[in-house]
């Protein structure tokens, strides 16, 4: 980690205009070093808890998993593509895809019966 | 300094445009939504037809979930050392964007051959594209993935390449975050693939 330690910590970069014109700033390595530890813990978490028997007895494995995948796509997409920072422009064409593929998602399992088994 | 630096960059290059933002990180967020409908279809095809397999083999089967969880901690390190080379582009180090960019090509060249490696697994022990079902919505989305990865790995070596010739420099932190964007996308939708494929366990 010498790369991150010699970028310093306090670095930051303005790279676009907020709404307002302000300057968005970019998070420092250090902070994108913490946010990879975190992502690898949840990972670390959602792979313990797959072999943990008493999690799947109690039914508690899809709901977990689920928080744990929306916690990881969550920081990667706020902090590492920086939508936290940038305009909110580029979130709203992002969210819009978003809800397409889930609107398709609950659409065709509906129409396929898969809750229903 | 360099903050100021690298807003007259931005200044000067896209001061133009309409709606303020440059035109081309507009592009990649709407070629991104796009492809979160991509990617929505298919994992909604496997999801669709998860557990309707009437010959083997089967998920459990197949998977083998150490293996794949490692692969997936290689792709989570590969964002961090692409964020660590935009940082290093945008601070106008680069050799040290150089260096990250390498190392995020490599990581992404790790994943991509385990990949390989687990199809030719799969393939073995029976499980072709027309197997079954589970083997055709398989394959299509994690063979789209990979492919993904694959342009996304060509994008990374192209930059290091363009960086020797004076084409990438701390003006031109945008077209690193660009690919950047790309590739933490590839990301997000392993985060969904690994969640939904591999530990959401199906009956067969």
């Amino acid at each position: 980690m010498e790369g991150v330690g010699s970028a310093g910590a306090e670095h930051e970069v303005a790279t676009a205009p907020r709404g307002g014109g302000r300057w968005a700033r970019h998070p420092s390595p250090r902070e994108y070093v913490r946010i990879a530890v975190v992502l690898a813990l949840v990972t670390a978490a959602e792979v313990a808890i797959y072999y943990l028997d008493w999690v799947h007895e109690h039914g508690l494995l899809i709901p977990l998993l689920f928080l744990f995948a929306v916690i990881k796509f969550s920081l990667v997409v706020l902090w590492f593509m920086h939508l936290r920072f940038d305009s909110r422009t580029y979130a709203r064409f992002f969210l819009l895809g978003i809800a397409g593929a889930l609107t398709l998602f609950i659409a065709v399992l509906l129409m396929f019966r898969t809750f229903s088994g | 300094m360099q903050e100021s630096a690298a807003a007259h960059a931005f200044e000067s290059e896209h001061e133009a445009t309409s709606t303020g933002l440059p035109n081309t990180k507009l592009a990649m967020w709407i070629f991104l939504a796009s492809d979160v409908l991509l990617f929505g279809a298919l994992i909604t095809s496997y999801v669709v037809y998860r557990g309707r397999s009437v010959v083997g083999p089967y998920p459990n089967d197949v998977f083998d979930i150490p293996y794949t969880s490692v692969s997936s901690f290689v792709l989570l390190a590969s964002s961090l050392t692409m964020v660590l080379a935009l940082a290093a582009v945008q601070r106008g180090d680069l050799p040290r964007m150089r260096l990250w960019l390498l190392a995020t090509a490599m990581l992404g060249m790790t994943f991509v051959g385990g990949q390989v490696y687990e199809f030719t697994t799969f393939y073995d022990e029976g499980l072709k594209l027309t197997t079954n079902l589970f083997g055709t919505t398989f394959y299509v989305l994690t063979g789209f993935h990979g492919t993904h990865v694959a342009i996304g790995i060509l994008m990374l070596l192209s930059l290091f390449a363009m960086s020797f010739g004076g084409r990438i420099t701390q003006r031109d932190s945008l077209t690193v975050e660009l690919v950047g964007l790309y590739w933490h996308f590839v990301d997000i939708v392993w985060i969904v693939i690994f969640t939904i494929v591999y530990l959401i366990p199906t009956g067969r």
